[in-house]
């Protein structure tokens, strides 16, 4: 389980958030909230692990993020707002190396079918470079089939998604979650998670 | 393993599809090399004398054209923030970005030393402890330039930056990379100066990977 104990992030010389604190366990969703700026997505990266905390800790399983008993980055799946594509490579090539460099290698195959499951069957082959935003970012989404991973940390998924692919996605959580898998995402817009989604506001 | 594997198929095949940036650092030393003998005129003794320091630092030069981009396309489009979550540790696939940067910028231009070294008129033996120096020489740029390529990650003009920062840490490279042909040329051994060489690589590709990783992560916060 991810448990988070007052968190503080400081940015140059303004506080973003003080105290904030939280427990994810199995099969649960936390949804956060909040306008613009208020360190949504800074706090998604101090839980990553990639920017430190002004104060306060976040652990894994009772192992403290950081410390070297700490599983977090190995069970972690992380999408930014960059979407870490290669506009040169093709879908699947991007894939494949997104995923080793994960440390989960997959076969081509496997690539090819989560892209299908995607609707983006045709397009496989192509540089990124000539797909759409909303494609791109169902690309960078696909990894979500291909890697089995209990946490989950979203920064706003669904920018750039039509209604059928955010159905799409919030299907995919929710077979996660009934898996015993764990979210942590941003959204501007509505999320269905039903009993297991909590949403925590983050207030300027 | 399979990561590092990755990282290095990764980087050659997106070499491979934008050949432009391999193509402009080896025409820069194949131009560069060639200029001297045209300007300085057909004088073989001179030619011979000037030879190890013009094809040497020509290839610096070269090397240093392709360094800024090490990590700017991957610090630009996500890629070093995954590669930071990666269970992998990061200095090994910085070690990975730098050998296929090595393969990419170095390799050729050491594979095409021996035949610019033909317009200086040099012989055969000393072709080949050039082809031998800039092997090893150009590898221990990589590493050194990696540093520098961390360090300005991310700053506004940090092309400049990095070769203020970057071509002082080159000077024992240089010295002793183009004394090694020197040495072959007047008769004098060039073991000395290809250990020196060696374990100046050694060292660098040890902990160069790591001090990297180090900058890269506080690129990233």
């Amino acid at each position: 389980m991810l448990s988070v104990a007052d968190l503080s992030c400081i940015r140059g010389d303004r506080t973003l958030f003080r105290g904030v604190s939280f427990a994810l366990e199995a099969g649960q969703c936390l949804h956060l909230e909040g306008g613009n700026g208020v360190g949504k997505t800074s706090l998604l990266r101090i839980v990553a692990g990639l920017s430190p905390a002004a104060q306060g800790a976040v652990c894994w399983h009772g192992e403290l993020l950081g410390s070297p008993h700490c599983q977090l980055p190995a069970q972690m799946l992380y999408l930014g707002h960059l979407l870490a594509l290669k506009d040169e490579l093709s879908a699947v090539e991007n894939l494949c190396a997104g995923s080793a460099i994960a440390g989960n290698t997959i076969e081509p195959a496997q690539a090819l079918d989560a892209l299908k499951q995607l609707g983006l069957a045709g397009r496989t082959a192509l540089p990124v470079r000539v797909l759409s935003q909303g494609q791109k970012r169902r690309v960078a989404l696909a990894r979500l089939l291909l890697q089995q991973n209990p946490l989950w940390v979203l920064d706003e998924p669904f920018v750039a998604l039509d209604a059928a692919a955010h159905a799409l996605i919030v299907r995919v959580l929710h077979g996660h979650l009934a898996q015993g898998g764990m979210v942590l995402l941003t959204s501007h817009q509505p999320v269905d998670l039903g009993a297991q989604g909590r949403s925590l506001r983050l207030d300027a | 393993m399979n990561a590092i594997a990755a990282v290095v198929q990764r980087d050659l095949r997106l070499a491979l599809r934008r050949k432009s940036e391999v193509l402009t650092a080896v025409f820069f030393f194949v131009v560069v090399a060639s200029l001297f003998p045209l300007a300085i005129g057909p004088e073989p003794d001179m030619l011979r004398k000037i030879a190890p320091g013009i094809l040497w630092v020509g290839a610096l030069l070269a090397s240093l054209l392709s360094l800024g981009r090490l990590f700017a396309a991957d610090y630009q489009d996500g890629t070093l923030e995954q590669m930071a979550l990666s269970p992998t540790p990061l200095p090994l696939l910085v070690a990975a970005k730098v050998l296929a940067h090595w393969l990419l910028s170095g390799l050729p231009l050491a594979l095409l030393s021996p035949v610019l070294a033909l317009q200086f008129d040099l012989d055969g033996g000393t072709m080949w402890v050039l082809f031998a120096s800039l092997l090893l020489g150009t590898a221990l740029l990589s590493f050194l330039g990696a540093v520098g390529a961390a360090l300005t990650l991310g700053v506004r003009g940090g092309e400049v930056l990095l070769s203020l920062l970057i071509l002082p840490l080159y000077i024992p490279a240089l010295v002793f990379g183009s004394g090694a042909v020197e040495a072959q040329m007047v008769g004098l051994g060039y073991g000395a100066q290809m250990s020196i060489l060696s374990a100046m690589l050694l060292v660098a590709a040890f902990f160069g990977p790591w001090a990297c990783a180090l900058a890269l992560r506080i690129a990233l916060e």
